[in-house]
């Protein structure tokens, strides 16, 4: 029998089905646009001390970290919402298989952005004669926030296996859970899940202890939580379009 | 729902899977192919559960849903997507894009753009991309025009001839009728009737005349044969052979011997199928 292609070319070919739709083609170049625009933005109304190759690094990432994990839900949402999950896993029958291709897509894409991300700020930093200031733990982080983001998309993908409402409740659950956070009891909750108040000491500058543990409880929560669900209902579940 | 399901394709045939909507046609595909588990029992494809098939689209080609396509992908990039998933080299694409008529133009548009009858020949050609032995395919003839099914057809046709296994699937019978050697019918999730077209229609008995129908009458009953007047004759549960033979025996001249035309095989597929009200 015909042996089956490698997990490395079945990581390709997910990669492919992140740019070879019309939504995936025109998310990663809206995407560019942007960072373009506010790296350009920053060089030119920023002020001087701020022009630091740390900080235009983090901001070359944020437009990625806010729209490229609606690519990570796609990826997956499609299959079921597009109805293509049909023809992918009865070509690819090993359902961890096809996921395990999807995650590693995911830190693939989170790889290439970090180094596009790089060269901008490279770049822009030589351009304007800014400092050459960052550490290498910070920018450790930050790829770290990145690729979180990433998987985070994958695995709202998955838990819910419908493009629409993942893509809608991976921005508005967060969001309502920041506002929560203002109520008095919530607080110190918050501060454990609010990916808002957990991520923000990650690009600010070298993390504590305490602060890693805040920030890989609320992926816990955003990230491995729906993955658990997405990958159970997925290895369980008869593969049906929505 | 389907219940108590068996049956076996054999090389070199095409087996019609037929029945109405939602009699279970396609139920019983999915879990062929491992989309759906069953609770009890088992299939094989290849002698093997398709699970563990390694590399299954080079083996079986599936066709569940031509609607299943990415409406944002072009027609070519859906097969090379599938063609990739395969490790079949991209010319197979161009090869089968050929094959199954559709263009150069047709092929860059994307599949949104698509009619139905050429989504169901873009799933005939992720079907047949990987060169398989065997194809499972359910209601591939939906959406083609008169031309696209008799060109279908041809295609099954053929690719059985070269050895390989077609089990396709269809709830109109005339759709079927003219390609499949074998005729599987499924009603309200059983299997109903699984034979050829000659077998099947052999059970509906046969429909006998003779110059002097009392004699004849005669000779049918002294040969132990049950026989209804019908249509200036008697209708016989029996075939044609056991009825000639009683013919013989009494000496009676036949002027007609033939499979009952009147329940046809359209009647027995509605009676086949029917519901008990």
């Amino acid at each position: 029998m015909t042996p089956a292609i490698s997990f490395p070319r079945l990581t390709l070919v997910e990669l492919r089905k992140m740019v070879d739709t019309r939504a995936g083609f025109w998310l990663q170049l809206t995407t560019a646009v942007l960072t373009l625009a506010v790296v350009i933005l920053f060089c030119v109304f920023g002020e001087t001390q701020d022009l630091i190759f740390r900080d235009m690094f983090a901001l070359a990432i944020l437009p990625a970290s806010i729209l490229l994990p609606i690519i990570g839900i796609l990826l997956v949402s499609s299959e079921w919402s597009q109805r293509t999950a049909l023809i992918t896993f009865t070509l690819v029958p090993k359902r961890m298989r096809v996921m395990g291709a999807k995650i590693a897509a995911g830190v693939v894409l989170g790889a290439i952005v970090v180094v596009l991300a790089l060269v901008t700020a490279v770049l822009a930093i030589a351009i304007v004669d800014g400092a050459w200031t960052m550490g290498p733990k910070v920018f450790l982080q930050m790829c770290v926030l990145l690729v979180t983001a990433l998987l985070s998309g994958i695995a709202f993908g998955a838990a819910f296996l419908n493009s629409a409402v993942a893509v809608v409740l991976y921005f508005a659950l967060p969001l309502v859970f920041g506002i929560a956070g203002a109520i008095p009891f919530m607080d110190s909750v918050a501060d454990w899940i609010d990916t808002t108040r957990t991520t923000t000491p990650m690009t600010e500058g070298v993390a504590t202890g305490a602060e890693w543990a805040r920030f890989w409880v609320s992926m816990g929560v955003w990230m491995a939580l729906p993955l658990a669900i997405g990958l159970y209902r997925i290895a369980r579940g008869e593969i049906r379009a929505s | 729902m389907v219940s108590d399901v068996s049956f076996r394709c054999e090389p070199g045939t095409v087996t019609g899977f037929l029945g109405p909507n939602g009699a279970g046609k396609t139920t019983t595909m999915r879990m062929l192919v491992g989309l759906s588990a069953p609770d009890g029992g088992h299939s094989r494809v290849l002698e093997r559960d398709y699970h563990d098939i390694p590399n299954p689209g080079r083996h079986v080609g599936v066709l569940l849903d031509a609607a299943a396509q990415h409406p944002g992908r072009t027609g070519r990039e859906a097969l090379t997507i599938s063609a990739q998933l395969m490790g079949v080299p991209t010319s197979r694409v161009d090869e089968l894009l050929t094959l199954v008529g559709l263009d150069r133009s047709a092929a860059k548009k994307r599949v949104r753009q698509y009619s139905l009858g050429m989504r169901q020949r873009l799933g005939l050609a992720t079907a047949l991309l990987g060169d398989p032995q065997v194809l499972i395919l359910d209601e591939p003839a939906n959406g083609l025009d008169p031309e696209g099914i008799r060109w279908m057809r041809g295609l099954l046709r053929d690719f059985a001839d070269r050895g390989g296994t077609v089990l396709l699937s269809s709830h109109l019978l005339s759709e079927v009728e003219a390609v499949a050697d074998r005729l599987l019918i499924i009603g309200g999730g059983e299997i109903k009737a699984d034979g050829t077209r000659d077998e099947l229609l052999s059970g509906s008995g046969v429909l006998v005349r003779a110059t002097d129908p009392r004699e004849l009458e005669n000779a049918l009953h002294s040969a132990g044969l049950t026989a209804t007047p019908a249509d200036g004759g008697y209708i016989v549960e029996a075939d044609a052979e056991t009825v000639g033979r009683a013919a013989l025996t009494g000496g009676v001249v036949l002027t007609h011997l033939a499979p009952t035309e009147s329940a046809g095989l359209e009647a027995l597929f509605f009676e086949l199928t029917e519901t008990p009200a």
